[in-house]
């Protein structure tokens, strides 16, 4: 207890370093892969490729992808532009198959409705086949989210400040108190940050909650 | 007046829907297509707003080619009521009611006051209006999708087997109201069925279509029940099988009406007075 009533002010520059790592791939993850799902699902032999490629994706381990990194892009071995990319990486191998899963879960017969009535579409697309779609790409986001929040930690053995740093600085320095709080608060962040998704999905798509009822 | 002038299609793997159909619908009336499933009736109703080009033939409104419009604004203008309603259900009832005026710009206002307006000219509560879709029984949300064709007050409906998904009882009160809403509003009804008796009931014209939209007969339903084409339109219809072949019986002085195979279908009355 004396050692985190000591080191609130590191433990807060931490915490925010780790969420300044994880929210970005997350949001790219998310916004690049619907073009990439879409796309993918209107060419059948792009969409069994593109999921049997996320697959082996997120098959690479992150250590070492983490090193290779900054040798591709030529940033610094520390410089956290390698954690976002990589972690973007790890984020679309889950998304993509999530969102072209979710996009090819709206009723064709609804889509077609939609032509019907006269959407353009592109039209069609933003404000009928997305928000379709809702309710399955947010139960993607939240896996993604909470991946990503626990991936982040990895960047720490490299010395890239994040929560991940205070569990390697814990372990060398044999404080128990460090490497506990690291973990709780990573675990605490995850969980936010998967609250706050569920919390906004449920303010997007209020008719996704109201099934209930009915009339004659 | 919607034309069809020798249309076909034939879908680029080869398989042929329809042939080579040609029929005129006049204006402010009710023509039912009918067939069972592959005789191309949907795919016909398709070529009018164009979810649906023919590789052959053209498609006339009013004298011009459909071919030519936009086919965003041209489905625009063209009511569209399908089975089990393909209402939009992230959005309230009164949003799907206002969805084409919300298309074309017209304020948040003015459409939710129309499209209560409608919901009570189908026959629903307005209050109904704040509902979403699946809150709604399969009956109420056929006359929603009714109430959303009629938003932008089209010259043409197009019903593509609109009521074939409810149960019987609510398909009758469904098909009186159509033609009462038809009495009233007088559009372009191009309904597509596979059911006679509502081919009978809601036709003014009706055409019997047989496989790849060859048209077997096209008629009045009494035209079609008092000289069917052929042994196809006849079994269709159902005199071959005596169904519809009923004579009288006198019991106990009223007139009964009795079907082929003697079962008592009915009582005479005088004649019933002609639908307006």
């Amino acid at each position: 207890m004396t050692w985190i009533l000591a080191n609130l002010g590191l433990l807060g520059e931490r915490l925010l370093a780790h969420l300044g790592q994880a929210l970005p791939p997350i949001v790219l993850a998310f916004v690049l892969a619907i073009p990439i799902a879409k796309l993918a699902n209107s060419r059948g032999w792009l969409r069994g490729g593109l999921t049997a490629g996320a697959g082996l994706l997120y098959a690479v381990p992150s250590l070492p992808l983490f090193i290779v990194l900054p040798i591709v892009l030529g940033t610094g071995i520390r410089s956290s532009v390698n954690i976002i990319v990589a972690l973007t990486i790890y984020g679309l191998a889950l998304m993509v198959p999530s969102a072209s899963e979710a996009l090819r879960s709206v009723s064709g017969s609804t889509l077609q409705s939609a032509t019907a009535q006269g959407y353009a579409p592109f039209a069609r697309f933003w404000s009928v086949e997305l928000p379709l779609a809702g309710p399955a790409l947010v139960a993607g986001l939240r896996v993604v989210a909470v991946s990503t929040v626990s991936l982040v930690t990895v960047g720490g053995v490299l010395g890239v400040p994040s929560l991940g740093m205070l569990f390697v600085d814990g372990f060398q320095r044999n404080i128990t108190a460090e490497i506990l709080s690291g973990i709780v608060l990573t675990a605490a962040l995850a969980v936010a940050l998967d609250l706050l998704i569920v919390l906004g999905g449920r303010l997007l798509l209020p008719w996704a909650h109201s099934r209930t009822g009915g009339g004659r | 007046m919607i034309r069809f002038d020798h249309v076909g299609k034939t879908y680029p793997d080869g398989t042929t829907a329809v042939e080579d159909f040609s029929l005129t619908v006049d204006s402010h009336a009710s023509v039912v297509l009918v067939g069972t499933s592959g005789s191309g009736k949907t795919t016909l109703m398709r070529m009018v707003n164009r979810m649906v080009d023919p590789t052959s033939g053209r498609v006339l409104i009013d004298d011009e080619d459909v071919a030519a419009m936009d086919p965003v604004k041209l489905r625009r203008r063209i009511g569209y009521v399908m089975q089990a309603s393909g209402l939009l259900p992230h959005r309230t009832v009164a949003e799907n009611v206002a969805t084409v005026p919300h298309l074309e710009g017209v304020s948040r206002r003015r459409s939710r006051s129309r499209a209560l307006a409608l919901l009570e000219m189908v026959g629903l509560d307005h209050k109904l209006g704040d509902r979403y879709p699946s809150q709604l029984s399969g009956g109420q949300q056929q006359r929603v999708g009714v109430a959303r064709a009629l938003a932008a007050d089209p010259n043409i409906l197009l019903m593509d087997e609109p009521f074939g998904a409810v149960d019987p009882i609510v398909r009758a009160e469904l098909q009186k109201e159509l033609l009462r809403l038809q009495s009233e509003l007088g559009k372009t009804i191009l309904f597509v069925t596979h059911d006679i008796d509502e081919a009978f009931l809601l036709g003014e014209k009706v055409v019997i279509l047989k496989p790849g939209g060859v048209v077997a007969q096209e008629g009045t339903p009494s035209q079609i029940l008092a000289d069917p084409a052929d042994d196809f339109v006849e079994t269709f219809v159902g005199s071959g099988r005596g169904k519809r072949a009923l004579h009288l019986e006198e019991v106990d002085g009223r007139q009964v009406v009795v079907d082929e195979s003697g079962r008592p279908t009915g009582v005479l009355h005088a004649a019933p007075e002609s639908r307006s």
